[in-house]
């Protein structure tokens, strides 16, 4: 962060200054509460927190696991990065398999066949598991207008419910993370952080990002307005066209709902560039789960999903 | 579909991350005065709303039968809050021009919920306050304006909304900005602006309008750009709360012992004698670590690892600072309290887990020495405890010491809050006045 560390003498860059107030969050939740983990996709936020947490605790090792909710549709080049991060930072990799739900019965197959609304029972019973109580997560206020109200540390009862009438207030940067057993907190240290200030620290950090991030020649076929590529969990139907396109993705999540953009940004800076112009949010152009309603991210988190 | 637009360079993507700073400001006003759609009308005309936001309010505002883009639907985004037409929850929101980032706390007016204005303004740089031009000013303007200044908002803005609805009068505008230039002069608060707009149809908000041509001050995107913060931040008390002891205990590092934190006062530099609290030894900063390698100062807000020349017994909750300049290590400690808790008052007797800086400990209420009344600013000292969105005086004892400041000193080491050891709820934010 050399070249964007300060905006002046004794002012700090506003990038400068969102990354020491979530190295902050993060030591706070390690030296209050018990048995954290960070939730841990290989996806371009979640690698950002890792980032941090790294940072956090220098030249000690990041002091806690790192968790992945695997719906099985993944890209394979997320799980590489998630494998070889995890490897090279020597974290514990704990995997939730929705797969396994599925076999075992937890959770049973929506009949569109994505997976992210079946995430939630497979994460909670994991966190269970695990006896976390406070979860690190990645989400931002700026990606939806029910974040927008998260608190930084959002406590979650015994069934890891949100209930946004319900929230502490939260004032300075003291945070309560006073929890009964069963309860716990999510925490999300890039509240404050937008879709640009991700891409210019990844740009900054010369963060390594899985590949799909950056503009390449995919399969794909549009489908309500958006690009799909070609995967074993996402399939063209009939009429619908398979073509070559020049594609990145703006987020990486379940194969059958994240849709990709067109892009010849091909680098961090060129990534920056373009989203510092875009006139779509990344969830509207990019993700199917968001549009079921006008409240579905609320709905969602009001039963556990992050 | 394509992500990118027409306008915009790479220079302009760089100028808006390299060297822009962060501006956090604070939005408060009673109900239906325009603060959502204020809000809805800096972020459409600073181009941050994006087209799939701006359809759905569209569509949103169709379905409802609303006669123009309801860019209030742009902000108010929790079920209740579209069904009720108002904003609960303080929310927050985001902006960037090439000259800065801005953080909006959007706090709700309602009189119910003014813990939340007071959440909102306690990281607040800047504080707006909205009037309808139509009313002037009201009770809740002169509350909100309190609450800001006694939370030491250093700047505030009045914006007088709805001045096409006044026929852009000047006489109306004036009125209104004098009488609260007599009020603010009764607070503490050293910067004040105030700006004639209409929200709805976008007049002064991020340009200067030809309707108000009697009116010789910024737009308020050009004020919120250019207003000055860099000088509000305490850079004369050195202050580093201790958060959290970093030893690797293994591989190449074994001997390293540092003391994470964030620095909340003053500028901390290798060779610095320091006095640690409460022990009060003193000892040399022997070096400022950060993962990106050592630094020679650290100042507010950096997130930081200090090692000391000596070994000393340091923990969490201790406090670096300078021998001859520290703050009072205290168990009676004089705050105005702000309630939050709806269940029970704050009344003496009671016990509290406190948390102030990095430190926590347990509080009982010794006393209350006055209610305020946010309206009049009379001081009732009759009241004998603080009910749900009451303010006041009030003394606490603690079972350590905190090692405190005054608020208006230093917002960090000044602030704290208490917690409801039964239901671990935050039912009260304190200020400290005398340390």
């Amino acid at each position: 962060m050399t070249s964007t560390t300060t905006a002046g003498r004794y002012q700090l860059s506003q990038l400068a200054a969102l990354e020491s107030e979530a190295i902050f969050v993060i030591r706070e939740v390690v030296a209050e509460l018990e048995r954290p983990v960070l939730l841990f996709s290989g996806g371009k936020d979640s690698l950002v927190m890792l980032r941090l947490a790294e940072k956090a605790f220098a030249p000690a090792p990041v002091p806690f696991p790192v968790l992945h909710v695997d719906t099985g549709h993944n890209f394979a080049e997320v799980l590489e990065t998630r494998d070889r991060r995890a490897a090279e930072l020597g974290v514990q990799l704990v995997v939730a398999s929705v797969q396994d739900a599925l076999d075992r019965g937890l959770v049973s197959e929506p009949p569109d066949g994505t997976r992210n609304r079946i995430q939630t029972p497979v994460l909670l019973e994991a966190l269970e598991k695990g006896g976390y109580t406070a979860i690190f997560g990645g989400a931002r206020r700026d990606e939806d207008k029910a974040r927008a109200k998260e608190r930084v540390f959002s406590f979650r009862d015994d069934f890891g419910q949100w209930d946004p009438k319900n929230q502490r207030p939260e004032l300075w940067s003291l945070y309560n993370g006073r929890i009964h057993p069963g309860e716990s907190i999510r925490v999300f240290p890039l509240s404050n952080w937008t879709e640009l200030d991700i891409w210019s620290y990844i740009a900054a950090e010369g963060l390594e990002l899985p590949s799909i991030y950056y503009a390449h020649e995919r399969e794909v076929f549009e489908r309500g307005g958006m690009l799909f590529a070609v995967h074993d969990v996402c399939r063209p139907r009939e009429g619908e066209e398979v073509f070559t396109a020049r594609v990145r993705y703006r987020t990486v999540g379940d194969a059958s709902l994240t849709a990709a953009v067109r892009s010849d940004a091909a680098t961090a800076a060129e990534i920056v560039a373009e989203v510092a112009t875009t006139r779509v949010t990344e969830r509207g152009a990019t993700r199917g789960d968001d549009r079921f309603s006008e409240a579905a991210m609320e709905d969602r988190k009001r039963e556990g999903y992050f | 579909m394509s992500t990118t637009g027409t306008t915009g360079t790479d220079d302009e993507a760089a100028l808006v991350h390299r060297g822009a700073d962060l501006l956090r400001f604070a939005t408060a006003g009673s109900v239906d005065d325009g603060k959502s759609t204020l809000i809805g009308r800096l972020l459409l005309d600073s181009k941050t709303v994006f087209e799939d936001q701006l359809a759905s309010v569209e569509r949103a505002s169709r379905d409802r039968g609303d006669e123009y883009t309801n860019l209030a639907l742009l902000t108010d985004g929790l079920r209740a809050e579209r069904e009720q037409g108002i904003t609960i929850d303080v929310a927050y929101r985001y902006f960037a021009t090439p000259r800065r980032k801005f953080i909006i706390a959007d706090t709700p007016g309602h009189v119910q919920y003014t813990r939340n204005m007071v959440t909102g303004a306690s990281t607040a740089d800047l504080a707006l306050v909205l009037v309808d031009a139509r009313k002037g000013l009201v009770e809740q303007s002169r509350r909100h304006a309190f609450l800001a200044t006694l939370l030491q908002v250093p700047h505030l803005v009045l914006v007088v909304n709805k001045m096409d609805l006044v026929d852009f009068d000047e006489e109306v505008f004036r009125r209104i900005r004098d009488e609260f230039t007599d009020f603010a002069a009764r607070l503490e608060v050293h910067d004040v602006q105030v700006v004639p707009v209409s929200a709805l149809e976008g007049d002064n908000v991020v340009s200067r309008s030809a309707r108000t041509p009697w009116y010789e001050g910024p737009s308020l995107l050009h004020h919120l750009e250019n207003v000055h913060v860099a000088g509000d931040r305490n850079l004369v008390d050195t202050r580093f709360p201790v958060q959290y002891v970093i030893r690797p205990q293994s591989g190449r590092h074994r001997d390293y012992r540092g003391y994470a934190g964030q620095v909340a006062g003053g500028v901390l530099r290798p060779g610095d004698e320091v006095m640690v609290l409460p022990s009060g030894l003193t000892t040399r900063i022997a070096g400022i670590d950060t993962a990106d390698g050592p630094v020679a100062e650290a100042f507010p807000p950096m997130s930081v690892v200090v090692r000391l020349e000596d070994e000393l017994d340091v923990s969490r909750g201790d406090m670096v600072c300078r021998p001859h300049n520290a703050p009072t290590p205290t168990q009676d400690v004089d705050a105005m309290v702000c309630w939050m808790d709806e269940s029970a008052p704050l009344a003496p007797g009671r016990k509290y887990a406190v948390k102030h800086t990095t430190r926590s400990a347990r509080a009982v209420v010794k006393e209350v020495q006055y209610r305020l009344d946010t309206d009049t600013l009379h001081r009732d000292e009759s009241a004998d405890r603080l009910g749900l969105n009451d303010i006041g005086r009030v003394r606490l004892r603690t079972t350590t010491p905190l090692l405190a400041d005054e608020y208006r000193r230093n917002r960090t080491t000044g602030g704290f809050v208490l917690v409801d050891e039964a239901t671990n709820r935050t039912v009260g934010a304190g200020m400290i006045t005398s340390a």
